[in-house]
């Protein structure tokens, strides 16, 4: 029976050094160090929104982040549309909180890059994503692509390009793709009876991803942002 | 001619059944504004309910722009019967009367009469256009503020810049100009025909009734005959409020998607007006004068 106990305590420590190690994974500590460097920035960029039944054109927005985790993106005048909760899952937001187990999950190809595969498993409940796949290029700890599942705004995919910034781990262009639901309103409520052009119209909407994509012109870093912008 | 249009200006406006249009829609108007000032924001988030699944919308969406958008979608429908009032009376009134024996006395031919009043007739319904531009759009922009306008439609959703917006509701006012003038000369040709203000009146109205729902039925058998009704290109106006988008399907500043469309329309209620107001001519100066 001491035998037993003996084992299965060597056991439950095994898996524990393991869990330890995988929370602890040194490309994740790499980059979330090179995110550490910014406390706060406000960044100037042109967003594009591509939905299949919107029709909007290019904006100018200006994205405010300050550590740990708040991120807003304001519309510079005008009305902006952003995926719901998908914005503020961005890699400070994943990263920042220090609240997941980090799993290993091999390489991929991507662009030409070969590139590290690392899931991460929220440890608190509270959070709202319950999981994310982040892609890193292991040479400069840049992390390229993330795939994250929330709780309650589906899931949402992100992909970063870097220029300029890219020493301290930010994008120089971001695209968020997620899932669009249909969208119809009956033509009581719109008022265009008998306008027969209106599916016709639908179909000559060009792209039917759902994709919100912010080119970034210019970033102000570590000069403070109030939290009231938030 | 100019001192006709006076006469007849000053006989329409001397009228109290003139102004039965501009406190319609002048109380139209505000009740939509109000309803929508105190509780707007309960009818948007019915209309977003859909966008709201996926995206958050951030900005002012209920603005004068949008407003004035609903309230011509509710009043362009029904601003021509205002224009009846009107215009079916301008000769048959005269006739009911007994002064149009009278009228026809004077140096003036019954062409000039029938154009001097048609003209009379056509300022009255643009001063109603104006009066209705001036509700519904600034002084809806001066309650509920400017911003981008957000357009929900059936299908899809159109998102224009704010300083894209003003020049498609001059376009919209003067497509609307056509639209109204059509339903003016419809009035005025009932108007030549009868002998008394009630028929014209009732007749015009039904007649656009009649085409309208003609007009918004989608059944195979009326396909052939809707590009030909006036009351089928009326609701154009709305043309100018879609936009171009491009292969990244990104919309594109100061483009109209069907611009086609509304040169068709105009041409097809242009000749409408035309085809109207030289029957009513033909009419009137054929005319047996006997009341």
């Amino acid at each position: 029976m001491k035998k037993i106990i003996k084992y299965s305590i060597a056991f439950l420590l095994v898996i524990i050094c393991n869990t330890v190690h995988a929370q602890v994974d040194p490309l994740i500590e790499k980059v979330s160090q090179k995110l550490a460097l910014v406390n706060d920035y406000v960044a100037e960029g042109i967003m594009k929104t591509d939905v299949s039944f919107i029709k909007a054109s290019l904006g100018k927005v200006k994205v405010y982040f300050k550590k740990p985790n708040l991120l807003k993106v304001k519309k510079e005048g005008g009305i902006s549309l952003l995926p719901k909760g998908g914005v503020s899952v961005t890699i400070n937001s994943l990263l920042n909180t220090k609240q997941y187990i980090a799993l290993p999950a091999g390489t991929q190809e991507y662009k030409g890059k070969t590139l590290r595969v690392i899931k991460l498993v929220p440890t608190d409940e509270k959070l709202d994503w319950v999981i994310s796949t982040l892609w890193i290029d292991p040479s400069d700890a840049l992390v390229y692509k993330t795939f994250t599942t929330t709780k309650e705004n589906g899931s949402y995919e992100i992909t970063m390009e870097y220029g300029e910034f890219a020493n301290l781990g930010l994008p120089s262009k971001i695209i968020f793709a997620f899932n669009t639901k249909d969208y119809k309103l009956p033509n009581g409520i719109t008022l265009e009876f008998g306008d027969e052009d209106a599916a016709a119209k639908q179909k000559a909407l060009k792209n039917k991803k759902g994709t919100i994509e912010i080119t970034y012109r210019n970033y102000v870093i570590n000069k403070g942002v109030p939290n009231n912008m938030f | 001619m100019k001192a006709i249009i006076s006469i007849e200006l000053y006989k329409i406006f001397r009228r109290p059944r003139t102004y039965i249009a501009f406190g319609a829609i002048a109380a139209l108007i505000m009740v939509i504004q109000l309803g929508l000032k105190m509780d707007g924001h309960s009818y948007a988030s019915f209309l977003m309910k859909d966008i709201n699944d996926t995206l958050t919308v951030d900005g002012k969406v209920l603005n004068g722009y949008l407003i004035c958008y609903i309230l011509l979608q509710l009043l362009l429908v029904h601003v021509p019967l205002l224009v009846a009032l009107i215009a079916a009376d301008m000769i048959s009134g005269e006739a009911n009367l007994g002064t149009l024996r009278l009228l026809f006395t004077t140096p003036y031919s019954r062409t000039q009469l029938v154009m001097g009043k048609f003209i009379a007739a056509s300022i009255y319904t643009i001063v109603l256009l104006i009066w209705l531009a001036f509700l519904a759009l600034f002084v809806s922009m001066w309650i509920f503020g400017t911003d981008d306008l957000f357009l929900l439609k059936s299908n899809y959703v159109v998102l224009i810049q704010e300083k894209d917006v003003l020049w498609r509701y001059v376009g919209a006012f003067v497509f609307a100009s056509f639209a109204l003038l059509t339903v003016t000369s419809l009035g005025f040709l009932m108007s030549s025909i009868a002998n008394n203000s009630i028929g014209p009146i009732v007749g015009t109205m039904s007649a656009i009734v009649f085409f309208t729902i003609l007009s918004t039925l989608n059944i195979p058998l009326f396909a052939a005959i809707k590009p030909y009704l006036f009351t089928t290109h009326m609701n154009n106006w709305k043309e100018f409020f879609d936009i171009k988008v491009n292969e990244n399907n990104e919309a594109i500043y100061g483009t109209i998607l069907n611009v086609a469309k509304i040169k068709t329309s105009i041409i097809v209620l242009t000749l409408h007006i035309i085809l109207f107001v030289t029957a009513s001519v033909i009419i009137t100066k054929r005319k047996d004068i006997l009341s």
